[in-house]
Order: C-alpha cells, then structure tokens, then sequence
C-alpha cells in the first residue's frame, strides 16, 4: 500500500502521465473537431502512423525537427482531405472511409519506408526532442520535471487545448462548426456552407492527429517503428466521447490515460513476480472502459454525426 | 371586383381591397413590387414539383400560400430562399430605392443578402446552441476574434420588444419548448433586417392562442412595411390572416383572390378542383365499455413526455377524440394501447380482462386495431409487398399459411379485393409497398385494420399530411367502424378535425388527460396550453 502511495508521491510518475498523455490530447483534439461538425474520422489510426513517419523522414532528411513537425501536419491534413471528400461533398459512409484510410494509410507509409530504406535492419536515428531546460522554473521541486522539463511538442499540445477550446468556444468559427454537426439546416439557411465548414474541420483536426503521431518518433522515440502507433488512434476515438467534445475535458481524458498508463508500468515492476505482466498492461484500457460506461451515459452526441447532408435535398 | 380564379401568368399583385385602399393615400399607382417569382419550376426525379409558378408580392402584404401537402408550396419558397437550385425560373426583388435584382438560383446567402427571411416548418437551429448564438450565426465574421456582442445584444432585445416577440436569449436551444423555438426562427430573420419573411406553416406546432399572438405580432411587424408570404393548409387562419391567397395545386398556380372576397367554398374548390364536403357527423350511440385506463401512469425520459394518472373509459360505437398540442403524451398513450409500453402504474381492462400492461400480441388479440402516427415508420413494412403487410398483422391464420408455408394464392385474392375495397392504388399488390403514396399506405393500413373488425381502434394522427379526398376517406371509414359497434379513440393535434369527428372531446396537455363538455375553440384551447377551463 505504501508502495502505491510513493508511486502517486514521484514527481517521475506525473511527469510520465503528461509525456504518455501527449500524443493522445493531439489525437483527441483532432477528433473532438471533426466529431463536432459532424464527421466520424476513423482514419485517425493511420493518421497518426502518417505523421509519425512524415516528422520522422522530413526531420531525418534535413536536420530540422521543426520542418518535420509541419510535414506531419501537412500530410495529416491531406489525408484528412482525403476523408473529407469522400464523406462530406460524396456522403459515403463514415465508418467505411475512416477504416479504409487508417489501412491505406498505413500500408502507403511502410510502403514508403521499405521504398526509401531498403536495406536498413534498423531504422536511422534522428536526434529528437530535447526536454526544456528554462532557467529557475525548470529546477522547481516537482513541478520542474513534471511540467518544465517536458519536450516542446508536450507544451505545443497543451497550447493546442488552449487554442481549440478558444476556438469552440469564444469564435464565431468554433460556434458555426458546432452548429454543423448538430444540424446542417441551420448553418445553410443562415447563409453558410456546409461543405466547407466540415472540409475544414476534418482537415484541421485530421492535422492535429498527426502530430500525436509525430509526437512518437521525435520525441517519445528518435525513429520510425511499424506497430508504433498501437491503437492510441482508437483510445482518442474512445476519448472523445469520455470528453463530452469538450477540449478541457479531453484534456483531463487524456491525462487520466497516461495516468493509468504510468501506474501500470509501474504495478508491474512492483508486483511482476505475483500477477502475470499482461494483467497490468490491460488496466489502463479496463479502467478507460469503465470511466467511458460512466462518462458515456451522459454523452451529448452531436446530433448530426455521421449523417450526410446534401444541398437542396428533400 | 373581379375575382382572377384561373391560372393568371402575371398576376396583378395587391388588388385587395385593403391594400389599394392604403395606396391611395401615397399615389395612384400600382402597390410597389417587393418581389416577383417567374416561372418557377423544379423536377424532383419524375415528379415535377413545381410547374412554372408566378407569384407577386407588395410591399406591406400579407400572401396566403394555399395548397394540398405536396402541391410545391415548401418547393416553391425553397427555391425562393435558393435552398433548392430552380430548374427554370426567376426571383425578382425590389430594393426600397426601386432597383431590382435578380438572385442568382441556389444561393441561400444572396437571398439573405435581399433581405429575405424564411422561418421553415421544420426548425433549422442548432439546439446545442444558445438563442443568441444561433441568431448571431453567420452574421459575423467567422475569424474574427474579439466578439462584441453588446451591440448585438441591444439589437435583439429592442427587436423582442419591438416585435412582441420573447426568446430567452441565452438558453440553450434544446431546452425550449416548441413556441420559444419558433419565436427564435422568426427572429433570427428579423434580426437580419429583412423585408420579406416567409413562415411556412408557422402554427402547425402552436396552440391555438400562441398562434393568435404570432398572427398579432406578424400584423403589427407588416404595418411597419414587412411583406409577408405564409404557407398553410389551415382554411380558418387564411381567411383570418392574410390579405391575398394564392392557390397551388399538383405544382401549378390554380388561382389567385383577394381574401375579402373569398370563402372555404371557393378556396376548397381551387385547393383540390373540384367541390368536396368533409364527411357530416352523426352521433354516435355509446354501447359497453370496450376499454377501460385505470390510472395509467408513465415515468418521463429524455426523450418523451410520460402519462399521469391517465383514465379513459371507451364505449363502443363512440369515437373519443384527443386533443392537444403534439409531445403532450400522446405518443406514450398510443404506445401503451399499442402494447409497445408498459405502464408504471395503474391498469388496463379490456374485453373484461383486467392487465397490468398489453404486449404487441395482447393487443391484437384483444381486438385493437392500430393506425400508428407515422405511417411509414410504423405503419408497414415498407420492404415488404401490399399483399403481405395486408396480412402482417395476422400470419398464423390458415388462410395465409399452411403449416408454415404462405398461400400467395389466398394472399393475393385478399389483397386483391381489400385494394379494390379501400381503393388502394399503386403499382399493384406485389410491389414493394415503399411505392405506394402516404394516403395509399394510410389506406393499406385502414384495410388491414378494419377487416379484423377490431373492438378498439386507435387512430393516431390518421389524416395527418393526407389531401382532402383520402382524408375525407379516412374519416368516413372511422365513422363507419364505429356505428358498426367499434369503440375509437382519435389522437390528432388538429382541433378542427377531433371537433368533426368526436363524439367526446379530452385535452391532453402535460401528461394529463381531461375531458371537456365544451365544443368551442377557445375554451378547448385554454385546456390545450394547461389553463384550466
């Protein structure tokens, strides 16, 4: 028991929470924003394996981290484009698409990763993110490694919360996409578009997957790994409605996460000899299942997702 | 004054009286034009929903746009708002300086930015949204930051008191009942500034006094200089209303009149061309109890409104008709009659028998025939020929099956004769009857229903959306099953149509049910909306 308490007491533990948590606030975000004007985007998975290998190639190609970062975005947005057109001007099913991007994208990127490297057994390394090192602030008795000697790309994702629920919130812009997903009607009468409010939307958020992805190989690892990604686009997906398509909330979904995460690692170190490892691999998805059973009865889904919505239809 | 009752392509706009009158205190001209529909014509696969219309409308006029369900009325105005791309066609509209513009088709922005407000049958607001965040959406400016609302608040409340008109504005949109909802539509077109505002069957979801106090509010707005078109299929306000009707019918202008100088009698004939009555109702003779509520009681959800201490007792050879304002209870009061819910608390006895709650079986067995609220939904299966769901409701007879196997023979021979019986029309008894048309379908489902002879027959909005014929049909054929012994209960949120037809009158309102002696309108109406009489 005392145990357990110094796990909670380690300034090591929260800091692992918020590192495990990065790449799911990115992957819940751009959920949250495709969900709330009213598009499923399921291609989340693959995206986040775009973005992974785009930082990774584009950094390992010309020395930039940055530069990577911004191809992430960029082909994490094309292939949310991709989604966009074919469910939002061509209405096709949601779930089909999204599935048939995450295996197209996947497949394209190991494609492109045998095509460019192949002869390498291991994949060539890049130097990644470094944890900050502000000056005073970063030597602060546990909030120092907890928040300050994080990477860049964590702050960037907690700005990111900042700047969505800004957005949904205090922008004409987040309120007409929230109008969109819950009934188009209302945004074409009132002289807007539909299409291209939840174009938009898709490939913002679709772009915000893929720097969780990229969060992986320039910052979590200094390289591309197939199966890195892991079903983390599928807990966002899970996430998302834990949140409520709140961006504080997901914030606090994707925290609770890493929590789980973390404590796991950790439960097995400490118990490893008792109980099989695997049992503690499986807590942070038990524990997401039930706080998504309790979180989810209450869900306020919008009321368009998922549904098609053509001009001039009746 | 001669009464322009054939088609008229250029119709002279604002020859009522009312109007000329006003006109010529400020010249002796024509009204000024605020808007001319020409040609107007739009295709929806085979049917052609509307077949070059003219329409004119003055400034300052109030436009009654009459017709059948599906005669392009909400076609018509779709296209005006550019909602619906017009396939030949074009929206004239005059600035207050004269200058005429011509929107282009399928924009609703541009009709927006003509100062054209349209308030639809079915609500367009977001209702995860505050009042005033779906007034204000897509006035502003998407990405601009800073949102002062404060001017836009001034605006709003001005407006509210201006027009009369109350939302309250920062409420969340799911949280207002039905009247609020229409207040906010009428006023996110006001809020735009716009000089012609389309309502298109504003009072389908009123009481009868919210919709007294939109009509007032709308009049005192048209006498600051709005024009206004509204479409309804209700005579009464029509004639009450508006200064000018025009009449579609089958997606063509029909006729055009002065509402000073119109009657039902002439309207009807132009409606639907020909002469038609309503059926006359006779009294019923009340019999023994068929049905029995006792106290039946439903827990609300999220969802829908639930029932309390509901008690009813149907005789037959009457019809007992419900009004009230629709998601008052009544689809939780049909549902436990339909056996699709089981009550809380209290109980039902029919035939004699005494249950705490009927299942879909027991209900059939008990002799209730059921002509559900929506039609299509519920009503049949709409995958599934005319001849089989003739009999859906009765596979284990022996003249359907045989150890399991259907007779088609003997399916198609009742079909056959229940289609000639209740002139159900269509492409024929073994197409999908997802072909037939919802007067059809509403006659497939009178026929399976009354050929069992039911005891009880719940009539759940049953001429809802149905032209006059089928309508008048419809009623004929529950007065028939009635004085042949069986008891009906009518639920219909048209008050006009429970007066025709009931034998006794009770208002639901708010989960309750009273029963009410009184025939007038607006007493029943005090009852609709929750005051006690």
């Amino acid at each position: 028991m005392m145990d357990i308490l110094q796990i909670f007491l380690s300034d090591s533990f929260w800091a692992a929470s918020l590192r495990i948590a990065t790449p799911l606030i990115f992957g819940v975000l751009g959920a949250l924003l495709c969900e709330r004007s009213g598009v499923l985007n399921l291609g989340i998975e693959g995206i986040f394996v775009v973005g992974a290998m785009m930082g990774w190639l584009v950094a390992y190609l010309t020395g930039s981290l940055w530069l990577g970062v911004i191809a992430a975005a960029l082909s994490g947005g094309l292939f949310g484009l991709f989604h966009a057109i074919l469910t939002v001007p061509l209405g096709l099913s949601q779930h089909v698409s999204g599935l048939g991007i995450t295996m197209f994208a996947t497949a394209l990127m190991s494609f492109a990763y045998r095509t460019i490297f192949p002869q390498v057994a291991t994949p060539p390394r890049i130097e990644p993110f470094r944890a900050l090192d502000i000056p005073v602030l970063s030597d602060l008795p546990f909030l120092g490694p907890v928040l300050f000697q994080q990477t860049a790309l964590t702050w960037l994702a907690l700005l990111m919360v900042g700047l969505v629920w800004y957005l949904m919130d205090r922008t004409a812009l987040g309120v007409a996409i929230k109008a969109v997903g819950d009934n188009p009607d209302a945004v074409n009468a009132q002289g807007l578009s539909v299409m291209r409010l939840r174009i938009g939307a898709v490939v913002a958020g679709s772009a915000l997957m893929a720097l969780g992805g990229a969060f992986l190989t320039m910052s979590a690892f200094d390289a591309f790994f197939f199966g890195m990604v892991n079903g983390r686009g599928w807990i966002c997906i899970a996430l998302v409605i834990f949140a409520s398509w709140q961006p504080r909330k997901a914030l606090l979904g994707a925290l609770l996460f890493g929590m789980f995460d973390a404590l796991q690692v950790r439960l097995q170190t400490m118990a490893g000899a008792i109980v099989p490892g695997q049992v503690f691999l499986m807590v942070p998805y038990v524990l997401s299942i039930i706080a998504l059973i309790i979180a989810a009865r209450k869900a306020d889904y919008p009321r368009a997702l998922l549904k098609p919505w053509f001009k001039g239809q009746r | 004054m001669a009464l322009p009752t054939t088609p008229v392509p250029h119709a002279l706009p604002g020859s009522g009286a009312t109007l000329l009158a006003s006109d010529n205190r400020h010249e002796m001209t024509k009204p000024s034009p605020v808007l001319s529909l020409r040609g107007m014509t739009k295709r929806f696969g085979s049917v052609l929903a509307a077949d070059h219309i003219d329409l004119e409308l003055a400034r300052g006029e109030v436009l009654a746009l009459l017709g059948e369900n599906g005669a392009g009325k909400t076609t018509l105005m779709n296209m005006l708002f550019g909602q619906y791309t017009a396939d030949a066609g074009s929206v004239h509209v005059w600035h207050e300086d004269g200058a005429e513009i011509i929107l282009p088709p399928g924009q609703p922005q541009a009709a927006i930015e003509a100062k054209i407000g349209m308030v639809h049958q079915h609500f367009t607001l977001a209702e995860n949204l505050s009042v005033i965040d779906n007034i204000l959406l897509g006035t502003e400016r998407l990405l601009h930051l800073n949102r002062n609302r404060r001017a836009a608040r001034a605006k709003l409340e001005a407006l509210m008191i201006h027009s009369g008109l109350e939302a309250p504005l920062d409420r969340k949109v799911r949280e207002l009942s039905v009247g609020e909802r229409q207040r906010v539509e009428i006023l996110k077109a006001l809020y735009r500034d716009v000089r012609i505002l389309v309502l298109d069957e504003p009072t389908a979801v009123l009481t009868p006094q919210e919709a007294d106090t939109l009509f007032a509010s709308v009049r005192s707005m048209v006498e600051n200089g709005l024009s206004v078109i509204f479409i309804s299929h209700k005579l009464r306000e029509v004639l009450a209303f508006s200064d000018r009707i025009a009449v579609l019918r089958h997606g063509k202008k029909t006729g055009e009149m002065v509402t000073a100088d119109a009657d039902t009698h002439s309207i009807i004939r132009m409606m639907i061309g020909e002469e038609h009555d309503m059926p006359e109702r006779t009294p019923g003779t009340p019999r023994d109890s068929v049905l029995k509520l006792d106290g039946v009681s439903i827990h609300p959800t999220r969802e829908t409104r639930g029932l309390s201490d509901v008690t009813l007792d149907l005789k037959g050879g009457e019809i007992v008709g419900i009004a009230g304002v629709s998601g008052n209870g009544q689809s939780a009061l049909a549902r436990v009659l339909s056996g699709l819910l089981a009550p809380n608390a209290g109980g039902i006895e029919i035939g004699g028998e005494r249950l705490a709650a009927l299942t879909p079986r027991a209900a059939l067995s008990h002799g209730i025939g059921r002509i559900p609220e929506d039609r299509h939904h519920d009503g049949i299966i709409s995958a599934l020929s005319v001849s089989e769901n003739l009999v859906i409701e009765r596979l284990g007879d022996a003249d359907v099956q045989r150890a399991g196997f259907l007779r088609r023979a003997s399916m198609a021979k009742n079909a056959e004769a229940l289609s000639a019986a209740y002139d159900v029309r269509g492409p024929g008894i073994h197409a999908r009857s997802a072909l037939l048309s919802g007067g059809n379908i509403q006659k497939l489902i009178l026929a399976r229903v009354l050929e069992t002879h039911p005891n009880v027959i719940l009539a759940n909005q049953p001429t809802r959306g149905l032209d006059f014929r089928a309508a008048a049909e419809v009623s004929r054929r529950l007065i028939a099953a009635r004085d042949a012994g069986a008891g009906v209960i009518l639920i219909s949120e048209d008050l006009d149509e429970v007066l025709s037809l009931a034998d006794r009158v009770l208002v639901m309102h708010a989960g309750e049910l009273t029963e009410t002696e009184s025939r007038d309108r607006a007493s029943i109406g005090q009852l609709m909306a929750g005051h006690a009489a």
